[in-house]
Formats: structure tokens, sequence, C-alpha cells
């Protein structure tokens, strides 16, 4: 099994707010990421696949598969967008990194199994930094374990 | 167990092509990669060693040591090389990163005196790496 990672970026902007709290507990909660006009961030994504090495290419998967499934499910979609604005998934859900990333999971998961070539590719992990200090991680939910028996 | 990581960079050219496939084929599948010309890369390899930290030294082992390995084993062999013609495993197998990382993984494995190899971490280009955990 190899794990290929591709770095790729989109620029959005969102804001930090839950309409079930009061105006007080967002401010107090969210800080200055409530701000009612939003805020941006170069988000940097990277997107891990894993599988066996086809004999035929060298290769775990096609980088056009890869590229093509980001860059229409993704980039296509977030990329010079107000995040809580723009999706339908984000007018009612908060925007967090956390939840773009496990959102950015469920958009390539089905997307990234090869297909018949390439058997053994699947999504293995979305890394997400939302700036060069703040990164988070998300490996699915069924693959927890096995996520964790490795340091990446 | 803790988990020591060195550095090291080499630059070497090569090219994607599988000679069980026509030239068309090769084409389609590895598009400019397939130039016979070649064309290069600056590597970036990370070797991941684990192990405990002795009670004498305080080390997994010694830096210098895993410093000397990547240099007798990988950068020698490798760097400022193109790997299809001058690399005899790359003479049959495509030199994918995914391929270079795991024959990286077998010529290190065995030479390590303390702690175990972990990762082989193998960069292309910084957006675009592989990562081989030895199975």
């Amino acid at each position: 099994m190899v794990y290929l990672t591709r770095r790729y970026r989109f620029s959005a902007s969102h804001r930090l707010h839950n309409d079930a709290l009061t105006a007080k507990e967002n401010s107090r909660l969210y800080g200055k990421c409530d701000n009612a006009f939003g805020h941006g961030h170069n988000y940097v994504l990277e997107v891990t696949v894993a599988g066996e090495v086809d004999a035929e290419t060298g290769m775990v998967l096609d980088l056009a598969i890869l590229d093509g499934a980001v860059q229409r499910e993704v980039i296509d979609r977030f990329d010079l967008s107000n995040l809580n604005l723009d999706s339908d998934r984000f007018r009612t859900l908060v925007p967090t990194t956390e939840n773009v990333c496990i959102e950015i999971y469920g958009l390539l998961r089905e997307k990234l199994n090869g297909g018949s070539h390439w058997p053994t590719a699947h999504l293995d992990r979305i890394r997400l930094e939302e700036t060069n200090s703040n990164a988070f991680e998300y490996f699915g939910e069924e693959s927890q374990f096995e996520a964790l028996r490795r340091v990446r | 167990m803790i988990y020591v990581t060195r550095r090291a960079e080499f630059s070497a050219s090569h090219f994607y092509h599988n000679p069980k496939l026509s030239p068309e084929e090769n084409r389609r599948i590895f598009g400019k990669t397939n130039n016979p010309n070649g064309h290069g890369h600056n590597y970036t390899l990370d070797v991941t060693v684990a192990g405990e930290v002795d009670v004498t030294t305080g080390m997994v082992m010694d830096l210098k040591d895993l410093k000397k390995l990547l240099e007798s084993e990988v950068l020698q062999l490798m760097d400022h090389r193109f790997l299809n013609k001058e690399v005899p495993v790359f003479a049959k197998t495509i030199p994918t990163t995914e391929n270079i990382a795991i024959e990286i993984w077998k010529l290190l494995s065995p030479k390590l005196a303390h702690g175990k190899l972990h990762r082989i971490r193998l960069y292309e280009t910084p957006d675009l790496f592989v990562d081989y955990f030895g199975e």
C-alpha cells in the first residue's frame, strides 16, 4: 500500500455563526470569526489516496483522475466564494475548517474509487490548512483505527 | 516509541514508459512524462526511524549514521542521475514516485543497525508526495 498526497489551494470567505445561539453567545464563542461581513482564508488542501501500485503504470492512481475530481468537486465549488452564502451545505452548517474538511471528504470519497483500472485506490485522508498555523485532518469514520496505527 | 525523521534532497531525471504498451497507449496514459529524453525533479526524502530511546545516549539512533546511510545507499545511487538509464532497478520498473519510495525502503530497511524503518516519504515537488510504510 502506498499513500499518494497532492496539495491544492483555494481561497474563500466565511463567518462562524450559529443561528441557534444568541448574539452574545456567538460573540463569546467565535470572537472575531463571528464578524457579520465574513472574512477570508487561503486554504491549502491535501488529498491522500491509498492503494497498491499498479504494475502496468507504476502508479497508485492516475493524477488526472485526482486533479479532475478535486477541481470539479472542491475548487469549482468553493474557490473565490463565500462559504456561508454560496454553498447550500454551509447555509445551515457552521463552516468551521473541521466541517469543511469533513464535507470535502464526503464530496471526494466516491469520486476517488478509481474504477476498474485502479481497484485498490481509495480516499485515505483529507488535510485542510486554514492558515499556516492550523490544520485539520479527517480519515473518515471507518478507517480511524487504521489511520491511528500510522504516524503521519 | 519515538519517531526520528531525517531529510535528504537529491535531483534526478526520469520518464514514464511501459514497453509492454504501444507508443499511443504510453502517450495516452503518461502524457508529457512519456518524453524519452526525460525531465527532472528536486526530490525531498524524509526517512522516519522508530525506536526506543537508548538510556545511555538518549537517542534512537545516531543521526550521523543515518545521514551516512542515506548518502551511501540513496544519494550515491540516484543524485544527479537519469533514473531509467543509470539506476538498474528502473530499467525494468517505471520510476514513478511510488516505485522510487518503495525502492528506497528496500535499500534502507535491511541496513538500519538501531531502530526500525517506519516510513519513507518522498516529495517529487512540494505539492506531490507519497508515503510508504513497508507493506
